[in-house]
């Protein structure tokens, strides 16, 4: 029996705000296994960045873990001391920020933190640990020639590249990947993809890919775990996915994208407002949106449903 | 008249080598962030600028808008030459010309609430106080989905997900009513449905004003929809450039070519041959001799190690900088 690397149940997550509570997550469950790559979509602000920091407890104040249970390798990390925590960031779990600043030291060459990273986790050399750091730069394309700049001194991008390499520093068993190449040209951006799908292959590498770029996932994801206000509304293998979203929010995301092949067509996208995650829509919080809203939708919450082999969704329809 | 006339345009960056190095060579060394752009922007028009990352397409942003200044060249906005201007005609400038950043972690204000933020250019330059502020700054928030409003208003940007930030980026450099954006990746964290609104707002916006756009994006799509012209950028310099549907449907230089190629298909059933490039990206302050792409191109021979290929019209509105093209 393959056990779980990772296994959320009914994780929630709230920011305790001036205005009130937002809930930022609101009982998710997420299952994966070592090796598997998951692409966590969803719309602005639904709680992709959030659900990814609370794995590695780092989700900054007034939010907080209210309840449910994050089973990593057999830990439930979310009873583990901030000392033990420390030990698992990095080295066994590692991130990938959407800001690509908060895992650089605007003082410090970009070299150095890597071979700093390297050397307080790993027994090397400086000399050694120099040579690993180069590579790394290398593989997310950047010359050694720039090993002694500062982060101000390097494109978007390529800060974006360098927080890549520091998450793959360590050899971690999961990189939560918060929209890492949301700044990079498609050549790029492909080249990084093919290194974390070769270290996947390698060493196993588990991986959540948080992205707005839906076109991207279908070439790496195995599963794909859609998010809409807070919750997570469908969880499937991403083939099916694309071939035949089921959650009704699914489909409507899926028919924005648009096709580059395609010539002038008009851009589509979901009416209405992202919902207030302080006071969410009454029962489904697709409701107010969902071309096929009932009565029932309105007033109650729909469950989550297992459809065929291991896909759910949250809709009533199903 | 072009309202934006960039000709020449350079940016090198001094950077700083080993010790060693630096004793050993003796001389100090430059990224060539860019090496020698050249373009016009009609009043109107979205001028889009896409290309590999790194290659200074952000430079080419700040440059224009007068954030640092060039190492040589000229920059002639509404036909004055604002290569260098400083002091109150800077200021004037500044209120006709804005530039949305490519972080939106870094270029909002963190003590500043949201309403402040995107209200202060209006203070600034004495359009709107108070109340009046207060109405247009909501307003804005709403066109861009940040609702409900009033709590955005009084929400400070730490408590924003990056993309509300970018939203709220986009109002704040739309507020003033310019005549011309710098709108340096403005939606690349925003999912596709949110962002079909957002571009087709800025197209909106561009309509009621007649504004003009320097819009920089790595994502292909969004520029097949947005832009009017569009201009590719390899290590510092503009290899290709026209009118969009030209770039789109006949695309001329091997690297737009290898880069169109590259663009996913969002569909798991479509296998596509993308044009794979060889070797590394090339460095930006030894740049190759001759073509810089020709250490990566499948279609480089001698002449292309020899000779820098000028960027010259092949057509109406279609320009090239390859020695294969006639
Ligand atoms: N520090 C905070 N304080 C208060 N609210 C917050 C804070 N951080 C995030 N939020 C709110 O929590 C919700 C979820 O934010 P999160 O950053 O997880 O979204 P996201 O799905 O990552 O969005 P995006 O795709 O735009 O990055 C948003 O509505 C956001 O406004
Ligand atoms: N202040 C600086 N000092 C030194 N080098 C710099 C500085 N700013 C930019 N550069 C360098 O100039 C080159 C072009 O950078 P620029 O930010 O313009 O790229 P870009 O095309 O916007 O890339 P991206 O798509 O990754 O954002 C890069 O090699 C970068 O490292
Ligand atoms: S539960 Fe109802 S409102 Fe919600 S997604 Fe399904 S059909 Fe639409
Ligand atoms: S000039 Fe030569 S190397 Fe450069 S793009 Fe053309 S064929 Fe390739
Ligand atoms: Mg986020
Ligand atoms: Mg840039």
């Amino acid at each position: 029996m393959i056990s779980d690397l990772l296994r959320i149940e009914g994780l929630r997550v709230y920011y305790y705000t001036r205005d009130g509570v937002v809930m930022a997550v609101d009982n998710v469950d997420l299952f994966m296994k070592k090796g598997e790559t998951i692409g966590l979509v969803g719309e602005s602000g639904s709680g992709k960045s959030t659900l990814g920091r609370a794995i590695l407890r780092l989700v900054p104040p007034p939010g907080r873990i209210i309840s449910g249970k994050i089973v990593f390798d057999g830990l439930n990390l979310t009873e583990l001391s901030e000392e033990e925590m420390r030990k698992i960031r990095g080295k066994r779990i590692s991130m990938v920020f959407q800001d690509p600043m908060t895992s650089l030291d605007p003082l410090m060459k970009i070299g150095d933190h890597i071979v700093e990273t390297i050397m307080a986790h790993e027994t090397l050399t400086r000399e050694e640990a120099e040579e690993k750091a180069i590579k790394l730069l290398e593989q997310v394309g950047i010359r050694s020639e720039r090993f002694m700049d500062y982060p101000h001194q390097f494109s978007g991008g390529m800060r974006q590249r360098v927080g890549i390499a520091l998450a793959l520093a360590l050899n971690p068993d999961l990189v939560i990947a918060d929209e890492p190449t949301s700044s990079l040209d498609v050549i790029v951006q492909f080249q990084i993809l093919d290194l974390m799908k070769e270290l996947k292959n390698l060493y196993g590498m588990g991986m959540i890919l948080i992205t707005h770029d839906i076109s991207i996932i279908p070439g790496i994801a195995d599963k794909v775990a859609l998010m809409y206000a807070g919750q997570l509304v469908e969880f499937a293998d991403a083939k099916s996915f694309f071939n035949e979203p089921l959650h009704p929010y699914g489909k409507a995301l899926l028919e924005s994208i648009p096709n580059i092949q395609h010539s002038d067509q008009k851009l589509k996208y979901i009416p209405g407002n992202p919902p207030d995650l302080i006071n969410p829509p009454k029962g489904c919080r697709f409701s107010p949106r969902c071309p096929y809203a009932t009565e029932k939708c309105r007033e109650e919450e729909p469950p989550t449903i297992m459809v065929g082999h291991h896909r759910l969704v949250k809709c009533f329809q199903y | 008249m072009p309202l934006l006339k960039v000709v020449d345009l350079k940016k090198y960056f001094p950077v700083q080598r080993s010790f060693l190095e630096r004793l050993l060579s003796r001389k100090i060394d430059y990224v060539k962030a860019v090496d020698g752009v050249s373009f016009e922007a009609e009043k109107g028009e979205v001028f889009s600028i896409a290309g590999e990352s790194g290659c200074g397409k952000t430079t080419t942003g700040r440059l224009i808008v007068r954030l640092i200044d060039p190492t040589g060249g000229k920059i002639f906005f509404n036909g004055i030459d604002i290569t260098s201007l400083s002091g109150e005609e800077l200021r004037k400038l500044r209120k006709r010309m804005q530039i949305i950043f490519q972080n939106p972690y870094a270029s909002l204000n963190p003590r500043m609430k949201i309403g402040e933020n995107v209200g202060h250019p209006l203070e600034i330059h004495g359009i709107a106080y108070g109340r009046e502020k207060e109405k247009l700054v909501m307003e804005m928030l709403e066109k861009v989905g940040l609702q409900p409003a009033s709590k955005f208003y009084n929400a400070y940007p730490h408590e924003l997900s990056g993309g509300q930030r970018q939203r709220v980026a986009v109002a704040r450099a739309m507020i003033l009513k310019p005549d011309f954006i710098v709108a340096d990746e403005p939606i690349s964290m925003i999912d596709v449905s949110l962002r079909a609104r957002i571009l087709e707002l800025m197209i909106q916006l561009k309509e009621e004003l007649d504004l003009t756009y320097l819009f920089i994006t790595h994502d292909l799509a969004v520029a097949k929809y947005i832009s009017d012209k569009i201009a590719i950028m390899y290590l510092g310099k503009i290899v290709e450039m026209g009118e969009k549907e030209v770039i789109f449907s006949d695309p001329k230089h091997p690297y737009t070519n290898a880069l169109l190629s590259a663009v996913p298909v969002p569909d798991p059933n479509v296998k596509r041959k993308r044009i794979m490039l060889k070797g590394e990206v090339p460095s930006p302050i030894n740049p190759p001799s001759g073509c810089r792409f020709h250490t990566r191109c499948p279609l480089a021979t001698d002449i292309c190690r020899r000779e820098e290929p000028k960027l010259v019209k092949i057509d109406d509105n279609h320009f090239v900088a390859c020695h294969m093209v006639k």
